[in-house]
């Protein structure tokens, strides 16, 4: 497997992207839903008190973002992950395309790899176009002012805004897991909608679990908690314990989905089409 | 660069099992450099099973398949090389444009397989179409854009499978001209179809396979010199009615059948012979008796479907 045979796949993989309205579906909803929230935020009295950073809503910019990214981590960032990851593999089972593509000069560990990549480009672009657009958003409707962090201690606007894009770095990493079941799915299924649905349902099944009382040691462990793992760098000091367990946790969770993604997909038989 | 002398294809005692049932049994295919090979079966025989294992999609049960010397199974992309085609009909992304869809397989290929999208699109006639979404195409463009698809490999050998389905009479004649065009610039094809027709106009060799299994695999020629059948007759006479009369009186006369003015049986040729004499003791004129060659579309019918019904011989 030459890494300048992946390099290819994966521009293809871009472009096809590129090509696909369900992409901007996803960009789409990363764009709008931090300027629904600074449009309402406008229209209405008051903040969402009840979540981190909600009372500085008003106060600053740069705290739009951050309670976007609370807000996202229930299902909104799995769906506009879903949207992609789950259809990556499945959607060239539908056009009959996987025998079109398996029937050149790439080999499957490449086509896999570059679909893989190009997933986590997607979603990462997704992540980095809702913070843009939350923290130019959020900066004309509050102002760029300095940031208050979760231990109470205010920050210049530069460290507030490199802090918001670590945050984002931290809460890519559960995203990527959730990109990982999508993939799994999407090569299992050989069903855009079924590995889309399939993976927001087990997203949204591993938030349920959060909630449920008794299983509270359980917690730390799930998927949706490492959604919050970002917060610890808007401490003072830096708590990195939640970020280093949301990179194992995530790990623990992503890999072997990843693994067996690749497994399904080099060894299946191409039919139909 | 494949095996030195190896052949374009070979496949041995190639199985494929879907859970109890026996797509492909036991399937040995050898095409030679230069063949217009033709893989002949009725729908579901398992030619699309066999053409996928040999391009490495799906994973035989049993037996092996090689192209120039290499397993796809075992070698990867790496078996494909000099070797392009499609198996069912040839599938492409319909939001990008035809020329978006072989720049990506180009890019696919590497080498200089982005240089001679301009050509394969002249080839197939599709340059004047080949900015519009695939997703506008015909059926008939789709297969004309999976030919070109295939040309920009620059391939020694061409898997085609069943490349006239779905075409209009135009359509299949165009597709049969360009085969034939590629075959006679040296290209080995080879070339699935369940039309007896067809590869016949376009083979020289052919296996011909049922329910998964080769019931003949040669030349052309030997095909059709098993396709002559001397014991079967046709008859015409001044008084047909009486003849079948003396027909059915006749030891050794068989199917004997009345269809469009003549009469049609199955004799040893002796018989034929006796027959003749009492013919014309019954005072009747013999005005034809001609052994009836069996057509290659009749061999092909019992060779796919068992001996054929009075009604198959006498069509």
């Amino acid at each position: 497997m030459t890494t300048a045979g992946t390099a290819s796949v994966y521009r293809w993989e871009i472009r096809k992207l590129i090509a696909q309205k369900r992409t901007y579906l996803g960009l789409g909803i990363a764009v709008l839903m931090p300027l629904i929230f600074v449009v309402a935020l406008s229209l209405h009295a008051g903040q969402p008190n009840d979540v981190a950073f909600g009372r500085y809503v008003r106060d600053s910019g740069l705290a739009i973002p951050l309670v976007m990214l609370i807000f996202g981590s229930i299902w909104l960032f799995p769906l506009v992950t879903a949207l992609v990851a789950g259809d990556i593999f499945a959607a060239e089972d539908h056009n009959g395309t996987l025998k079109t593509i398996l029937t050149r000069s790439v080999d499957r560990g490449q086509i896999f790899a570059a679909k893989a990549l190009a997933t986590a480009t997607y979603t990462t672009l997704a992540l980095a176009l809702m913070g843009t657009v939350a923290v130019v958003a959020g900066g004309i409707a509050s102002g760029f002012n300095p940031l208050t962090t979760l231990s109470g201690t205010r920050v210049s606007v530069g460290e507030g805004l490199l802090l918001v894009v670590a945050s984002l770095g931290v809460y890519l990493i559960p995203l990527l897991a959730v990109a990982s079941i999508g993939l799994l799915l999407s090569t299992i299924t050989r069903n855009s909608a079924a590995a889309v649905v399939g993976t927001l349902m087990v997203a949204l099944i591993l938030q349920l679990i959060t909630i449920l009382p008794g299983l509270e040691s359980l917690r730390p462990y799930l998927l949706p908690s490492q959604f919050d793992a970002w917060q610890g760098l808007l401490r003072d000091p830096i708590d990195w314990s939640p970020i280093i367990r949301a990179a194992w946790v995530c790990a623990a969770y992503g890999l072997p989905c990843l693994g067996g993604a690749y497994l399904v997909f080099l060894r299946r038989d191409v039919t139909g089409g | 660069m494949d095996q030195l002398g190896a052949r374009p294809v070979e496949a041995r005692g190639l199985v494929k099992h879907y859970g109890d049932i026996a797509a492909v049994n036991g399937v040995d295919l050898t095409v030679e450099a230069g063949d217009v090979y033709g893989y002949l079966g009725p729908n579901g025989a398992g030619k699309t099973t066999s053409l996928r294992m040999l391009l490495g999609l799906i994973r035989p049960s049993g037996g092996s398949a090689r192209l120039f010397g290499r397993d796809p199974m075992l070698d990867g992309a790496k078996a494909l090389q000099g070797v392009a085609g499609f198996v069912e009909s040839p599938r492409f992304y319909p939001y990008m444009s035809g020329r978006k869809n072989l720049e990506l397989l180009a890019g696919l290929d590497g080498g200089g397989a982005k240089g001679r999208i301009d050509e394969a699109l002249d080839t197939v006639d599709l340059s004047d179409r080949a900015k519009d979404r695939v997703g506008g195409y015909s059926h008939g463009m789709r297969q004309r854009l999976g030919i070109a698809g295939a040309l920009i490999r620059d391939p020694r050998l061409l898997l085609l499978d069943e490349p006239t389905t779905g075409l209009d009479p135009a359509g299949m004649r165009d597709m049969r001209t360009l085969v034939r065009r590629l075959a006679d610039g040296g290209m080995t094809v080879l070339l699935s179809s369940h039309l007896m027709g067809e590869v016949e106009e376009l083979c020289d060799r052919v296996a011909i396979i049922r329910s998964g299994q080769i019931v003949f695999e040669g030349a052309m020629a030997d095909l059709r010199s098993q396709a002559t059948d001397d014991s079967a007759y046709r008859l015409r006479t001044s008084n047909d009615e009486w003849a079948y009369t003396v027909c059915l009186a006749q030891v050794g006369v068989t199917q004997l059948v009345a269809v469009g003015g003549e009469l049609r049986f199955r004799a040893p040729e002796p018989v034929a012979g006796r027959l003749s004499v009492a013919l014309v003791e019954a005072g009747l004129e013999i005005l034809a008796l001609a052994p009836q060659n069996a057509t290659l579309e009749d061999l092909f019918f019992r060779m796919t479907e068992g001996d054929p019904t009075p009604a198959q011989v006498a069509s």
